[in-house]
């Protein structure tokens, strides 16, 4: 299976010869994936000019993606994001390469486990974690139609099938009283092996913002929710609060810890050390003493 | 609704006194007032009736503290409600301490925080680039004390190095950063690849032939004034 970024790269390199509001904005990273083109403008190694110069080009306009690895896309110019970008009321797509631990081997300075509740933070974002390239494709499509601040989160981790839904949809139903488990983007086939002979819902989100809180109000009928997150935990949890407020829940949020992690190794064993593979999201569900499925 | 006749340079006492309840103020203090007087009365293609023409200059106040002199001048030039000065800065108007360009008719950038003028206009010159657009300069002014923000500097490489000839910025120079600028501003831009001049920040004539000198590299004019 190709991976997100490549079909990122062909991605963009088709919407620049498909449309010409369409504009690239690079500080290094993708450049040499990207072709040489009036419309890609890479900055050099500049993360403030590369959002400022996308908000220009918005201003004037064109539809800027800028693209980078996520802490350098989203962390290091976090004020020209609400300024730029929120602030002057334009919009652009930013599209973020490494997720929370693809930089395993890389090290804190490659990771932004923190992106989607600093995004969330901003008003008038919309979120995408998508769960395989087949999603990317058409939350990308979707996102050049429009003028919104938007944030695409790729990630090296996919689920085996794609699934195409807006909000909130619905894999495996459990009885009334089962808890809802939200899996959010790439961690839905480890949600799904972790539940396979439990009483649950499995719901899958890959738009997280805004937040489905109708259709989560349509599907919760227990107490318990359970949350699980390919980053910072707890980043969805006010979100579930507000859609629940008047209904006695239970909430479980799992996620990527806070606390720094100072190991190298692969995404797959960062991913175990977070409780977010299949044996960790069992044991935590475990805690919440479900009855297990006869 | 806007003037329908347009004031002069000595109208601008009357409307900064409106401004700011001052009225034994010495106005000529305002470290941008020529400035931007200069660029709205003689260099700037700019129309209040037609604010979504393509072919007109932008220009974008990146120094966004201290507006009262552009406040003054925008009213001059009949983009904004003379009367609207009377309530600067209270809860129903739409002039505040920073520019808002969601709320003020002609204002390309709300600003406020430093540093992100300017990169805009690189954006937005690198957009006016991309679809070979008639005319249209980019003038943004920034402060001497505003370059320490290093995020000018990111801006002022790439359009040296890229050749952007219908960008200028104007440096309204008082002095006031306090680590300085040894060996001067314009040389900072010159080493970019921009062409510079310094000049009078008072002296209009200076001013209009300093911003009206255009070419293929980007153009810096720094504007002395006293502090």
């Amino acid at each position: 299976m190709t991976t997100m970024r490549k079909r990122f790269y062909e991605l963009a390199t088709r919407a620049l010869d498909d449309d010409p509001r369409t504009a690239l904005v690079l500080a290094e990273i993708g450049a040499s994936e990207l072709p040489r083109h009036e419309r890609v403008f890479n900055v050099g190694i500049r993360e403030q000019l590369m959002i400022g110069v996308a908000a220009g080009l918005a201003l004037e306009g064109l539809r800027p993606v800028a693209h980078s690895y996520t802490p350098f896309l989203v962390e290091r110019p976090y004020e020209q994001i609400k300024l730029d970008l929120g602030h002057q009321d334009v919009g652009a797509i930013l599209v973020s390469t490494g997720a929370s631990y693809d930089g395993a081997q890389a090290g804190r300075t490659h990771q932004a486990p923190s992106d989607v509740a600093l995004l969330s933070a901003l008003p008038g974002w919309t979120i995408h974690v998508p769960g395989h390239p087949d999603e990317l494709e058409r939350v990308f499509a979707e996102a050049l139609l429009t003028d919104d601040r938007v944030y695409i989160r790729m990630s090296e981790e996919a689920n085996e099938a794609p699934v195409h839904a807006d909000g909130l949809a619905v894999l495996r139903r459990g009885s009334a009283s089962a808890p809802v488990v939200v899996a959010v983007g790439p961690t839905l086939d480890q949600a799904l092996a972790a539940t396979r002979d439990l009483d649950a819902t499995v719901a899958y989100l890959a738009t997280v913002r805004p937040f489905d809180a109708a259709g989560l109000r349509a599907l919760v009928r227990g107490p318990d929710v359970v949350l699980v997150e390919p980053y910072l935990a707890g980043t969805s949890a006010a979100e579930v609060a507000a859609a629940l407020a008047d209904r006695p829940h239970r909430l479980l949020s799992l996620g990527v810890a806070n606390a720094e992690l100072r190991r190298y190794g692969s995404g797959r064993e960062h991913r175990a050390a977070h409780g977010l593979d299949a044996a960790g999201i069992r044991r935590s569900l475990e805690g919440l003493r479900l009855p297990v499925a006869a | 609704m806007p003037t329908t006749t347009t004031l002069g340079y000595d109208d601008l006492p009357t409307l900064l006194t409106l401004l700011t309840g001052d009225e034994k103020h010495d106005w000529s203090a305002l470290s941008t007032l020529d400035v931007l007087w200069v660029l709205y009365d003689r260099v700037l293609r700019v129309d209040p009736r037609e604010l979504d023409d393509p072919e007109r200059d932008r220009f974008l106040l990146s120094k966004g503290h201290g507006p009262a002199a552009y406040y003054a001048v925008l009213a001059a030039k009949g983009f904004v409600d003379a009367e609207s000065l009377a309530d600067f800065g209270g809860y129903d108007s739409r002039l505040g301490y920073h520019p808002d360009r969601v709320l003020v008719p002609g204002v390309e950038i709300s600003s406020g925080s430093l540093g992100h003028g300017l990169p805009i206009a690189v954006g937005m010159t690198l957009a006016l680039e991309a679809r070979d657009q008639e005319g249209a300069r980019v003038v943004c002014l920034v402060g001497d004390a505003e370059l320490d923000e290093g995020s000018n500097w990111e801006a002022v490489q790439l359009a040296g190095r890229l050749g952007l000839g219908r960008l200028t910025v104007v440096v309204v120079d008082n002095r006031s950063s306090t680590y300085h600028w040894p060996g001067g501003i314009a040389s900072r831009f010159e080493l970019e690849g921009w062409s510079a001049a310094t000049v009078d920040g008072r002296d209009h004539d200076a001013l209009e032939l300093a911003l009206t000198t255009t070419g293929e590299q980007p153009r810096v004019v720094v504007a002395e004034v006293a502090r």
